[in-house]
Parts: structure tokens; sequence; C-alpha cells
């Protein structure tokens, strides 16, 4: 398993210095980690979160957005018609709700359609494993500087340490 | 019938009275008619025109001025597009922001898709504004006033918003030419 520290200084290290996004369980250590190093600023609404990671790109930042899968359903509008039509990339941290059909009926469906539904958008997306996780974050910073559109790095149960472990 | 029909200014003519006082700020404006009227009054490079993602023009302004906190940056939205994206009213008035002000025109209706009505005339936008957690706020009805808060809200700390009630009129103003990935590399070289 992947600390949360871990995990942030990673992204860090390829150079992410704008934090935003909506919480998820899966993803509450990551968060929880961001808020102490006081680099995290909270958005309402996962569409809110990639416009202001945009914002911060123009502005000279290297933002990523944190999400859970059912917020690529809520960002979809702006992803395509704001990040891809005018090339402006992120890196969206996103967790995999529903995998293998075990969750609450809530997140069943986009759970299982998420590897294709990232493919119709043309979001090109990688899988964290602590085996790869060297590779896979190396992955994201190249796809980053050479697509300049939205890259996910998709994160499942039990990868990376959360609040209750 | 609106009260205010006959008194109001058009949106363009309000758009030509900011942009005369506007110099180098970073001004991101929503989709639809505001992008394409700003663009034939006053082409800058500072200007972000948008052409979709309706309801994120805050969004966007926010994201910049959190990452340049020395720079005053600028959003012109409509009423539509911040029903649209209300929740980050919300998000202004708890991060507060100080170099961000919010203009909204006002026209009650979506004038791009054939002015069907929105609810801005029972939904007092700056009050939803003012209680979100924006410092300034104002509602004006003329160009006079308009110049005069607006002028005010330049050298104030924000967040502020200045909500100019407009009438229907679009003017006859094309389709912003740019393209797009060129409206993003022009935006960021000039706020550099």
């Amino acid at each position: 398993m992947i600390e949360s520290d871990a995990f942030v200084q990673a992204l860090q290290d390829i150079g992410v210095d704008f934090f935003t996004g909506v919480p998820d369980s899966i993803l509450g250590g990551i968060i929880a980690e961001l808020m102490v190093r006081r680099i995290y600023t909270p958005a309402v609404r996962e569409d809110e979160a990639v416009g202001m990671a945009a914002g911060a790109y123009m502005a000279g930042k290297i933002p990523a957005v944190l999400m859970q899968n059912s917020g690529l359903g809520t960002s979809l509008n702006t992803l395509i018609s704001l990040n891809q039509i005018y090339r402006q990339p992120c890196i969206l941290i996103v967790s995999w709700r529903g995998q293998g059909g075990k969750d609450a009926p809530e997140h069943l469906v986009m759970g299982e359609v998420m590897p294709q539904f990232l493919d119709t958008m043309k979001i090109p997306h990688r899988t964290l494993t602590e085996k790869t996780a060297v590779e896979d974050f190396r992955w994201v910073a190249e796809t980053f500087m050479k697509q300049r559109i939205p890259v996910a790095l998709v994160i499942t149960k039990g990868v990376v340490k959360g609040l209750h472990p | 019938m609106r009260p205010e029909e006959g008194t109001l200014i058009s949106r363009a003519q309000a758009l030509a009275a900011l942009l005369e006082l506007l110099t180098g700020q970073p001004v991101i404006i929503c989709n639809g008619f505001p992008s394409r009227e700003a663009h034939k009054i006053a082409d800058r490079p500072t200007h972000f025109y948008m052409i979709g993602s309706m309801g994120n023009a805050p969004a966007i302004a926010l994201g910049v001025a959190l990452a340049k906190p020395n720079k005053q940056v600028v959003t012109f939205d409509g009423d539509g597009n911040v029903l649209m994206g209300m929740g980050t009213l919300a998000t202004v008035g708890a991060l507060k922001p100080k170099n961000f002000i919010h203009v909204v025109f006002d026209n009650e209706v979506y004038g791009t898709t054939g002015n069907q009505p929105t609810i801005s005339n029972v939904v007092p936008l700056e009050k939803v504004a003012k209680a979100a957690g924006y410092v300034n706020v104002e509602r004006v009805l003329d160009r006079e006033d308009l110049v005069y808060e607006f002028k005010d809200m330049l050298k104030k700390d924000g967040p502020s918003m200045l909500l100019i009630k407009v009438n229907e009129f679009a003017e006859d103003a094309g389709r912003v030419l740019l393209d797009p990935p060129d409206i993003t590399k022009r935006f960021m070289k000039a706020i550099e």
C-alpha cells in the first residue's frame, strides 16, 4: 500500500502545484495529507474544480483535480468543451468506485463503464498500482506535457492508504 | 413587462464602459453573446473568450486569481451562467480572493438561444453572492452608476460582484473566430 504522503510527494515531484477537487473516501488519506500541507483548494462540484484547474494552468500552475468517478459525469462538459477544445491539461486523480461490481448501488453503473467512458472522452488513463507507481507517475507527467489534455490516474480501493486502514 | 424596461442600457454599452476602465487585467468572458460582443468592441490578449462550458467562467477566473494573487482578475458573466454554476458563488465567498471581480450582465433571459426566460427576475443574484460571502456587492441600472461602482471596485479588496441590469438587445457580433488553443496560448502569454 502506498502511503498518502508518498503519493502527494510523487505528484509534487512531477511538478503539480495546484490541487483542488471533491472528496471521496478512497481519496480521504490523500486529501488529508494535502490539507496538512496547506495546498488543497476544495471545490463544491467537479466541473468547478476542473474550471479552477484550467484557470490555474493558464496562470502557470500544474493542476491536479481529485474526484470520485461519478464526478467524471458531472464534469464531462467542462472536460470536453473547455480542456479539450482549448488544449488545457490537468491531472485527474479519479477513485474507481464500483470496481468489479462490489460497492453501493449508485456506483455500479459508472464503476463498470468507467474505462470505456474515459476512452470515449479521449482521456488517456492508467490505473495506479504499488508495483508500477514510479512508471505510472512518469507516464502521467509525460502525457500531460505532450498532449496538453486531461489525463487520468485511476485509484482503486486499497492502493493508497486511506483515513481508515 | 419588466419595470426597468426602456431605461436599461444594452450589454454591449455596459461592456464598452467596463472595457474603457480596464487596463491589463485578465478578463474571463462567459460563452455566448458576452464573448462575441466583447471581442467585437475591444479584442485584447488579456481576454479569455469562452465558447462552451457554460457556468464555469467564475471558476476559471478563480483559478487564475488564486494562482496570481497579486493580479486583479475580472470575469464577465451572465445571469443564466451564474444560475448554472451557482455553487461557485459559495466557493468564491468562502475563499474570499481579494483580487476577484465578478461582473454579471443580467438581462433575465438566455439570450444566445432565443431569449427564453431565466429566473433571475425573481432571484436577486447579487444578494445570493452577498449571502455567500462576497465582500462588495452592487446592483446597478444605468451607465453612470456602473462606471462609479466599477471604478470603486477596482480600488477595493474583493471578492466583489457588480450586477448590471441590461436589456435584451444583442449586437450583431459574429462568433469569435480565433482558434481556441490560440486563445489559451495568447491569454497565458499576456498574463505571465
